[in-house]
């Protein structure tokens, strides 16, 4: 169980969430194993046929006032240390190592000041992260277990969260909030490295483009997976919410354009379009409004890398 | 009632020969209790819709990846499942099946004030059930929302949601219908000599559950007309995409809904007074006590919905207000339980099968409610909100608390209702099995949660696998024990042994009537003296 298990201290917050979680979950078993014993003890002793005869008792008022007062006191504790626990995760530090985290139906990914973009979550050990969350379609949720953080990522306002990650390894990161089909597969990694592990994985944007000069089509792949392409659209034929990517380049295409069906050719500038604008033309049996613009996230360059691909997908 | 010729007062309602024959004679008429058993009847059959559902769910879920179904039809699924459940079982719930057939009966009234209006909130009922079958029959898809209809992916989903949300819409009516109904009948229509302090609890419950559905109501009809409009005109309320906010939509949706959950849990609360002191042969302890926790729940419940929205973005402030505000809430619940508890100190319990029913509520009450403390606390909340423990925790209140209420009032109530007595050892071992279940059920949620599970998940890791088994297993010993129980009342309301006019020996009025009750309850409205009260042992 996480909350027991070795992911203990696995961010700061860890140890205020679990303390008041502790102390709820330890009032509340006391409460429910003497109460259910008071209970099964007095159907015992007071069952009908060892005490025919009821004894009349109306109320008592001190007993009234005793437990309200006491189970008032009680929860006043609870929502003390609920507060302490959570108070931390509102504000961040001024120093902070920065990510934006863009969430779309259906994954997330994570942008670095130096543009590096990744489909798994790097994070340096022992520093403060802190992390933009946006949504380019509906809500999402950026859920963090180990770390004991969630904040959903909702369309149209800019929302923060920040930890500090304190114990290196791998954790889930899931989508918590129902955002359609693939709800259940919008999960990644975060990926907690010493800083100097860190620095290194961090300077490396080049090393992938010149492993791309071995194969061409590799570093197309790789942006698309990065960018999670392929949570809607598959590459062997297999149809999914989006249409599948194989053998559609040079091919004809029948889309819907404002209204009216037309057979296109898949070419470069149908692909271009269907990355930065992809509600102008939609394939047809396709629904509309589910994939958004890839513009500012993908470079012109980026989508050359994704043709020469999508080229080999025969 | 203003009907010509007198009705005969030895006629049952159940063999009551008016102007309509065969099945006109009850959807035609206005006695509240005919009505009672059509809202039984039709709640029946939409809550053996929800158990195939929620049965399929879990049989998904067995393992981890594809079992029986794809993605879109295991959301589909719980959409649906939970749209019948909340609006069509738990909410209408206990009210509509004992509300309407004990209520006029308790406080010594041969009808309800608007017996038209009374029948009129069924229609709805049916209406609103079609409609929402129709968007799982009809159109471009089954809805897969979720019963929340969250947007702004209410309006991206190209499935069939608008028959779904004006089935709801609808619906609503129904509800605030039987609340101004029952609000009008307990102010005017109680017997000569009860005062409101000799009300019985169940009416309590009743009355503070009818404010509720009176005035909440309209915010979740006001809201799905938004999103109507929203979905056919983009008019702009709450997709970004339009300018408008999606966290606008949650507010208004929970400034309902959580009101909405003690709609439900109120008469289940009241059933359960009622059912204590009876086979404990003995004064209820506290009775204004319980009275008042009723008023404050049903007040304090109006200002607590925030704490669905702690990770949605809201100030600092508003979080805090609202973790204070829930926790407050928790407390009158928690005096309910110390009085039901302090009814059986030196009591004389009969424990027979109403009385099981009502402390396993008591029971399974309490884990739904001290797993509700663990969502109320901020810190706690941001953890496990929106995973398994919340499913677990909703479960164990709404189908713990409610379902165990519901079938504890129908084992108690039921020789009053159809004039018979049931199977007594088929009722335990059908309640055995339901409760094993449901614990095994549920309860594996509750550390799923805890280990991060999301919750409306298809598909899942496989660390989540060996308590999704565990609670796979629960689904199947609980829907055998069901099985029984319905099974058991379903024959005995035919062919049960006689049923005496008060069986339990309760002093509450609807021991008084014969069993089953005349068509007009009371030949002449009863009378309450200085010395009467419902608890009078």
């Amino acid at each position: 169980m996480y909350i027991l298990s070795n992911t203990v201290n696995a961010s700061n917050f860890v140890h205020g969430v679990d303390k008041a979680f502790f102390l709820i979950m330890g009032i509340s078993f006391v409460f429910l194993i003497g109460l259910t014993f008071t209970m099964l003890y007095f159907v015992y002793k007071y069952n009908n046929k060892r005490n025919p005869v009821a004894t009349q008792i109306k109320g008592s008022t001190k007993l009234e006032i005793i437990w309200t007062i006491i189970p008032t006191i009680l929860v006043m504790v609870m929502f003390y240390y609920g507060w302490a626990g959570w108070a931390p995760m509102r504000t961040a530090p001024k120093d902070t190592f920065n990510i934006t985290i863009t969430g779309r139906m259906w994954n997330y990914t994570f942008q670095y000041e130096n543009g590096k973009n990744t489909d798994t979550l790097y994070v340096p050990l022992n520093k403060a992260v802190k992390m933009k969350l946006i949504s380019l379609d509906v809500i999402h949720g950026f859920y963090i277990p180990a770390f004991r953080i969630k904040e959903d990522v909702v369309p149209g306002r800019e929302k923060m969260a920040w930890f500090i990650p304190e114990r290196e390894g791998q954790f889930e990161l899931f989508c918590s909030e129902y955002c359609g089909m693939n709800h259940s597969y919008m999960y990644t990694y975060v990926k907690v490295l010493p800083q100097d592990q860190f620095n290194k994985w961090y300077a490396d944007t080049l090393k992938h483009v010149e492993t791309a000069v071995d194969s061409p089509t590799a570093t197309g792949k790789r942006i698309m997976k990065n960018i999670g392409c392929f949570a809607c659209h598959t590459v062997d034929g297999t149809k999914l919410v989006g249409p599948s990517l194989k053998g559609v380049y040079g091919h004809p295409v029948t889309v819907t354009t404002n209204g009216t069906d037309r057979e296109i050719t898949a070419d470069d500038e149908y692909i271009r379009r269907s990355v930065y604008d992809p509600n102008a033309d939609i394939v047809k049996g396709f629904n509309k409004g589910l994939m958004v613009s890839y513009k500012g996230q993908l470079k012109e360059d980026d989508i050359k890398q994704i043709i020469e691909y999508l080229k080999s997908l025969k | 009632m203003q009907t010509a010729t007198p009705v005969p007062h030895d006629v049952s309602y159940l063999d009551y020969q008016g102007k309509y024959k065969g099945i006109f004679a009850w959807i035609f008429s206005t006695d509240h209790k005919r009505i009672a058993l059509l809202y039984l009847y039709s709640m029946m059959t939409m809550f053996t819709v929800g158990v195939l559902l929620g049965l399929a769910m879990k049989l998904e879920l067995i393992a981890p990846g594809r079992t029986i179904m794809g993605p879109q039809t295991y959301n589909s699924l719980f959409t649906v499942h939970g749209v019948i459940m909340i609006f069509m079982i738990v909410i209408p719930g206990l009210p509509a099946v004992f509300g309407n057939f004990m209520l006029p009966i308790m406080i010594g009234a041969k009808d309800v004030a608007f017996p038209r209006i009374n029948l009129m909130s069924w229609y709805f009922y049916v209406a609103g059930a079609f409609l929402v079958l129709a968007s799982v029959l009809f159109g471009n898809g089954t809805p897969d929302t979720g019963w929340t209809f969250y947007a702004p992916y209410s309006f991206k989903t190209g499935t069939n949601l608008l028959p779904a949300i004006f089935g709801a819409f609808i619906l609503g009516f129904s509800s605030i219908l039987t609340g101004l109904n029952f609000i009008v009948t307990i102010h005017r229509m109680r017997a000569p000599g009860m005062t409101w302090f000799k009300m019985p609890l169940f009416p309590w419950s009743l009355y503070g559950t009818a404010w509720i559905q009176l005035l909440a109501t309209p915010v979740v009809g006001i809201t799905l007309v938004l999103v109507a409009l929203e979905r056919i005109f983009g008019i702009g309320v709450f997709d970004p995409a339009l300018g408008g906010d999606p966290v606008l939509y949650q507010h208004l949706f929970w400034i309902y809904s959580h009101p909405a959950v003690y709609v439900m849990i109120l008469p289940a609360m009241g059933a359960i007074s009622e059912i204590i002191p009876t086979f404990s042969q003995k004064h209820i302890f506290g009775y204004k006590a319980i009275i008042a926790s009723t008023l404050a729940i049903a007040f304090v419940g109006y200002f607590v919905w925030g704490h669905h929205m702690f990770t949605s973005g809201m100030s600092g402030t508003a979080q805090y207000t609202f973790s204070v505000l829930t926790f407050l809430v928790a407390i009158p619940s928690a005096i309910k339980v110390f009085n039901w508890i302090s009814t059986m100190h030196k009591a004389s319990i009969n424990p027979d099968i109403p009385f099981l029913w009502a402390i396993s509520f008591i029971f399974v009450f309490m884990i739904g409610g001290f797993s509700g403390l663990v969502l109320g606390a901020l810190a706690t909340n941001v953890y496990v909100h929106d995973t398994a423990f919340v499913v677990a925790h909703f479960h164990f209140i709404v189908f713990g608390g409610v379902g165990f209420s519901f079938f504890g009032a129908i084992h108690y109530w039921f020789p009053k209702m159809f004039g018979r007595m049931y199977d007594k050892v088929w009722a335990k071992v059908g309640w055995a099995f339901f409760f094993v279940g449901f614990l095994t059920l549920y309860s594996p949620m509750f550390y799923l949660g805890m280990m991060g599970m999301p919750r409306r998940y298809y598909d899942y890791l496989p660390e989540f696998h060996a308590a999704n088994i565990l609670s796979s297993l629960g689904s199947w010993v609980m829907t055998f024990g069901l099985l029984i129980i319905v099974i058991n009342l379903f024959r005995s309301a035919k062919n049960g042994a006689i049923a005496p006019m008060n069986p339990w020996n309760g002093k509450t009025l609807e021991w008084t009537v014969p069993s089953p009750p005349p068509v007009e309850n009371y030949e002449e409205i009863p009378v309450y003296g200085e010395k009467d009260g419902p608890y009078e042992y």
